[in-house]
């Protein structure tokens, strides 16, 4: 009684924490459903997992309209513009993710109803991390991201590569957590505290001290794993390849842009004032990463392990405003916010064509891509569009993105940005040459097995193709509307 | 104060740990390591915790322990279902992708 009479309840608001109420709610529902219908329910599942997370964007838009910045638990929550125009894009990216998963599921040998449990776990985590601006909240959002995204990976129980995905990505994702944390225990023992906003204040100051510089280095390779940035991108391509298909969409969409996310708010909130220290890091991250990601890339027969490894070095595209963060400032944040929104779509089109095309084909190789054009123009045009918007040929969606990249490089105006952008160009050049082979194979060589009866496309993914494609043009042809998230996101609240 | 030797012991864990994953092969063994480095933390927070007098600290102290606890679960789960479909839990047999 005591202990409760001096407990003093936070003040909740409960607008703020809607979205995570909605998913939250959907996911129970869903569990709830399995529970007492068992097989009977696998029909609707998908369908309220859909609903839900659709549901869970109403109070983002409600939220987005208030339009004011809303804090809880002493600063640890916070929503802004920026967090909500990231939890729209993980909601729109869980959303496609299901799409992409209902036929693949229900049509192999898996435990149908827990998978979108999970898939809805791991979004709830990610909505969470948009808004946390906190060490506590921010791990726990972090784990609560990864936990499910680890079962997932290996959700093909049977098959040994399934199993050997779900392993190694498990066990380098849990050593980067430790690393990570040690990190937070060291940045804590600077700050005494766990918000950001403290942080901030403590690490910023004339010189580093080397215990402030060993803490930024392992919390940002903590979350380099995550982002899978070179050379912590071991577990990426084997992940990517093993995991169920729907998965590696998820993981190398939804997931990175989660990693990403976590390291806009360290690096424009906690290390705002160590440009120093942060910079040069990034800067090394981001180099290795393109240039590593893009000549591996070249090489690779299996068109999932080759767009593992495209993602790899689009996630170096993307750390590149990162590494000027100090002297491009704002341009830098909108430049990464733009580059995730538009890669999202991009990406997840292209996986939706290989699981449609592996459907008839059975087979991963990027020869089995041979004439597809003459079988299934429809399938060709949607890859042709998402290989292109991915090498950044002008008038589609990653054209855009990399011109917000370069803008962010010409606004910093240094030596090492120069470089950077250098390096950056040449890598755009190289990554054309994989994209532009399987647009060979696509367009101009015979079918590869002989068998051209057409492809059929289920209902579901053709939605989550029209979907991405549209979302690829128009962010190209338009880019003011998705420039205009990038720009909003810049109010990073503390 | 004590403040020093209790950093120190959080460092050689981690350092234990780390160099547990890197060295050893069997699954489990690696999964005990990671527990290391995270008790590191532990002490860690706590020290830090005890040094600026806030109990931040112990409440995220709490929260590594109960995370750690669900990873291992899902961990040893996905370290099961090795052993059932291959007969081994030896992190170099798992070759199957390369590239």
């Amino acid at each position: 009684m005591m202990l409760l009479a001096v407990f003093d309840r936070p003040s909740i608001d409960w607008h703020a924490f809607a979205p995570e109420t909605v998913l939250l709610s959907a996911l129970l529902l869903v569990l709830l459903l399995d529970v007492i219908f068992d097989e009977r329910a696998k029909r609707i599942i998908p369908t309220v997992a859909g609903a839900g997370l659709l549901g869970a964007l109403l109070p983002v838009v409600t939220l987005a309209v208030d339009g004011q910045d809303r804090f809880m638990f002493g600063g640890a929550f916070a929503v802004d513009d920026a967090a909500l125009v990231l939890k729209a894009l993980f909601l729109i990216s869980g959303y496609v993710v299901v799409l992409l998963s209902i036929d693949y599921i229900r049509d192999g040998d898996y435990y149908e109803n827990e998978y979108y449990t999970l898939l809805m776990s791991s979004l709830l985590g990610m909505l969470m991390i948009a808004s946390s601006r906190d060490l506590v909240s921010m791990f726990v959002a972090l784990e609560l991201l990864s936990i499910p995204a680890y079962m997932l990976a290996a959700w093909r129980k049977g098959g040994p590569t399934s199993n050997e995905a779900g392993i190694k990505y498990y066990l380098m994702g849990v050593f980067a957590s430790a690393v990570m944390l040690y990190g937070m225990s060291l940045l804590y023992g600077v700050a005494g505290s766990t918000t950001f906003a403290d942080i901030g204040l403590a690490v910023s100051g004339e010189d580093a001290s080397p215990l402030v510089v060993l803490a930024i280095l392992f919390v940002v390779v903590g979350f380099a794993f995550k982002v899978s940035a070179v050379p912590f991108h071991a577990w990426a391509p084997d992940t990517y390849e093993g995991a169920p298909t729907p998965i590696t969409a998820f993981l190398a969409v939804a997931s990175k842009a989660a990693g990403f996310v976590a390291l806009l708010q360290l690096v424009f909130v906690a290390f705002v004032g160590r440009p120093d220290v942060v910079e040069p890091l990034f800067w090394v991250l981001a180099a290795l990463t393109m240039t590593v990601g893009n000549l591996v890339a070249l090489r690779q027969e299996n068109i999932v392990r080759m767009l593992a490894y495209s993602g790899v070095a689009q996630g170096g595209f993307m750390l590149v405003p990162l590494a000027v963060s100090g002297d491009a400032g704002d341009s830098a944040i909108t430049a990464v916010v733009t580059y995730l929104i538009i890669y999202a779509f991009m990406n997840l089109g292209a996986f939706g064509v290989v699981m449609a095309v592996a459907r008839k084909t059975r087979s991963g190789q990027i020869s089995s891509y041979g004439g597809l054009f003459s079988y299934a123009p429809g399938l060709a045009v949607a890859m042709t569009v998402f290989l292109a918007s991915l090498a950044g040929i002008p008038p589609l969606g990653g054209w855009f993105a990399k011109f917000v990249v370069i803008q962010s490089l010409f606004d910093a105006a240094t030596v090492s940005s120069a470089v950077l952008g250098v390096i950056f160009a040449v890598n755009t050049v190289i990554a054309f040459g994989y994209y532009a082979r399987v647009l060979r194979e696509m367009w101009f060589s015979p079918v590869s097995d002989g068998d051209s009866t057409p492809i059929k496309v289920p209902a579901a993914i053709a939605t989550a193709l029209v979907l991405t494609a549209v979302a690829t043009v128009a962010s190209g042809v338009l880019p003011q509307l998705v420039g205009r998230f990038g720009d909003i996101s810049t109010s990073l609240a503390l | 104060m004590l403040v020093t030797q209790f950093l120190v012991l959080g460092a050689l864990l981690f350092c234990c740990g780390i160099y547990g994953v890197l060295a050893r092969r069997n699954a489990v063994m690696i999964l005990m390591s990671i527990e290391l480095m995270l008790n590191a933390v532990n002490i860690n927070l706590i020290t830090f915790g005890h040094l600026h007098g806030d109990v931040g600290a112990q409440v995220f102290a709490l929260f590594v322990i109960a995370v750690a606890a669900a990873e291992v679960g899902v961990g040893l789960a996905i370290v099961l279902l090795i052993y059932r479909n291959r007969s081994s839990i030896n992190v170099e047999d798992l070759d199957l992708m390369r590239g």
